[in-house]
């Protein structure tokens, strides 16, 4: 091994300061909203929170705790999510089983019906005038159905399919077991981290998604959080007038939005930790294949 | 040996018994063929069924929808329009300068978003792979991705929040004596706010692909070109990019294929008819006009043209690439 040159030495520490400017400037604007939330809404006013609350008290987080909008919303993202995800879940695994099965016939065609949908879509105006017309509106369908299949994790599962043994459904056929026996009784079982990347994908893009819920949903008590923190955003509505009967309450503001997005995002920051490697390695798989 | 079944050959003849001029494969042939598949594996055929009218139903009939940008459409009646008007909706936008004004909003943002947001996570990419220490690379990596995985709701709500007038990018400036700047209600500072906040949400992740590439490069290529007397700069350029040029080529044509679309729900949610002058794109001012206005089809139109131009930017860049540098995507 060959010592380090100088130069090298010199490049490895500015390295090291860059890296250390990257994380904190992504972590910084996460520690000041947590810090906004616990804080006094006349700190904030006056621009005094920076890393740590000023003025620190619970009051936002009872006012929105109370608001009963944002648990019956929270609640209908919880409902959303589970549904999607498990529609998504039953027409991802049929397709993408189907495609794996390299001597089918027809398979380039059925191949290219998703594939093409990547590059060219309807647009907005069109999908739109769809799910309306379908009488979609209003229903957790109109979520869950027009995004079942997204076409990049149908290439991640095709490609993890395609790369078990053939050997064990042949045996498994002979056996006598049918189609639907083998996918769920053999390829299933030992598909399980596959499965297990899929359904946190699409968890993770249903619990954040918010626009087809806004464009779709009449009513606020349809709407998932998502929407609900969209219209605090936007100033629209939400528990700033709903609290407004006090002078305390009307002065909430920018606080209420530091809460609302501590706990919309407290749940993904919260299985971050565990689930990012599943994430890594799927985007590889689909990336290999894709 | 798999002849046991069939008349054992005399000794001395070797080699499979003369065949019969193989079948024809005519129209008959492949039609008995298709059924005979269809009989053989009707099963997996059915399990593509309900996909199949997904992709029918929720992702071709909106493409053939788009016909309604030619055809006059009535809320609540046939989903393709009621008459053929011709080109009227085009000739409409073509000549509306809001349509204008958006179109060259939209070249801008997606501009700027291909020079920043494409780079950025190669340099990044390339600054992680020379860290040494395992530990911290694994913790730099997990916290760059940590905003991939939130809400685009969350990001343009936390956006807000930084750059407010209470904010803690207008304190810090205040640290130099400067007054605050009101970011999110001035047009000309919207395409800083909007590019400054999808680097933040997207380099960390967007490194992903090229650690996976940089980790396949041949460890014996470095070791060659230090035996050839290659600094470490000689070493990245000649050795370490080019082994992820097919990564980068790749990512630029998708990158080159969504240029027109640029973050819709980002504008959406960070834009407000102060910023419009700047702020306005293709796709939000489709939104506009077609949702809450109820122009259906001259909003259509415009969408059809946004699409197609996507189209057109992908293949010609794929095909462009193809024939330079030998990459493409199909």
């Amino acid at each position: 091994m060959v010592k380090p040159s100088r130069s090298y030495r010199v490049f490895q520490g500015v390295n090291g300061v860059v890296l250390t400017l990257v994380v904190l400037v992504t972590l910084y604007p996460f520690a000041n909203i947590v810090s906004r939330s616990f804080s006094g809404e006349r700190q904030i006013r006056a621009g005094e929170v920076t890393l740590w609350p000023k003025g620190f008290n619970l009051t936002t987080y009872k006012i929105v705790f109370q608001d009963s909008m944002f648990w019956r919303n929270y609640g209908n993202t919880v409902f959303y999510t589970v549904v999607s995800t498990a529609v998504a879940m039953i027409l991802t695994t049929c397709y993408a089983y189907v495609l794996s099965k390299k001597n089918l016939k027809g398979r380039g065609v059925l191949v290219g019906v998703a594939v093409f949908t990547m590059f060219f879509t309807g647009g907005l105006i069109p999908n739109y005038i769809l799910v309306t017309e379908l009488g979609l509106k209003n229903s957790v369908w109109a979520i869950a159905l027009p995004n079942a299949i997204s076409v990049f994790n149908l290439l991640v599962m095709k490609a993890f399919f395609e790369s078990l043994p053939t050997e064990l459904e042949e045996a498994a056929q002979i056996d006598g077991l049918s189609t639907y026996g083998i996918l769920l009784r053999i390829v299933l079982p030992l598909s399980k981290a596959v499965v297990a990347t899929m359904v946190l994908f699409y968890t993770v893009s249903f619990w954040n998604s918010w626009f087809s819920a806004f464009l779709y949903m009449d009513h606020s008590d349809l709407m998932p959080v998502t929407v609900y923190l969209r219209n605090l955003i936007a100033g629209a509505t939400g528990a700033g007038n709903a609290g407004a009967g006090t002078a305390e309450m009307s002065q909430v503001g920018a606080s209420i939005q530091a809460v609302t997005i501590v706990l919309t995002a407290l749940p993904i920051i919260c299985v971050y930790p565990f689930v990012q490697r599943y994430f890594v390695s799927g985007v590889m798989l689909g990336a290999v294949k894709g | 040996m798999s002849t046991s079944t069939t008349s054992v050959p005399p000794p001395g003849t070797q080699g499979p018994p003369p065949t019969k001029a193989p079948p024809r494969r005519g129209r008959r042939a492949t039609r008995t063929g298709r059924r005979r598949a269809l009989r053989r594996d009707w099963q997996l055929y059915s399990l593509a069924v309900l996909p199949l009218l997904f992709f029918l139903v929720f992702r071709y009939l909106p493409m053939i929808g788009n016909v309604i940008a030619f055809r006059r459409f009535e809320p609540g009646g046939s989903i393709f329009g009621e008459e053929w008007v011709g080109l009227r909706y085009v000739e409409m936008f073509l000549s509306d300068p809001t349509f204008w004004q958006v179109f060259r909003n939209t070249l801008w943002l997606g501009g700027l978003t291909l020079v920043f947001c494409f780079p950025i996570p190669i340099v990044l990419a390339l600054l992680l792979n020379e860290v040494r220490r395992r530990a911290l690379k694994r913790f730099v990596q997990s916290v760059s991705y940590l905003p991939h995985f939130l809400s685009i709701v969350i990001v343009a709500g936390i956006t807000l929040q930084m750059l407010a007038t209470d904010g803690p990018v207008n304190h810090a400036l205040g640290w130099f004596g400067h007054d605050p700047i009101r970011f999110i209600q001035e047009p000309e500072w919207f395409r800083t706010v909007y590019v400054g906040s999808e680097i933040w949400q997207t380099a960390g992740w967007g490194t992903i692909l090229y650690l996976a590439a940089l980790t396949t490069i041949d460890e014996d290529l470095y070791e060659a070109a230090r035996i050839d007397g290659a600094n470490r700069w000689q070493q990245i350029w000649h050795v370490t990019l080019p082994g992820i040029r097919p990564t980068m080529i790749t990512l630029l044509i998708l990158n080159i294929g969504t240029f027109m679309a640029v973050g819709f729900e980002k504008v959406l949610l960070l834009y407000n008819p102060l910023t419009y002058p700047t702020a306005d794109v293709i796709s939000t001012y489709v939104y506009r006009a077609g949702v809450e206005s109820n122009s259906f089809s001259y909003a259509a139109a415009i969408g059809l043209f946004e699409a197609i131009i996507g189209l057109v930017l992908i293949t010609s860049a794929n095909t462009l690439s193809r024939r330079t540098v030998g990459t493409s995507l199909w």
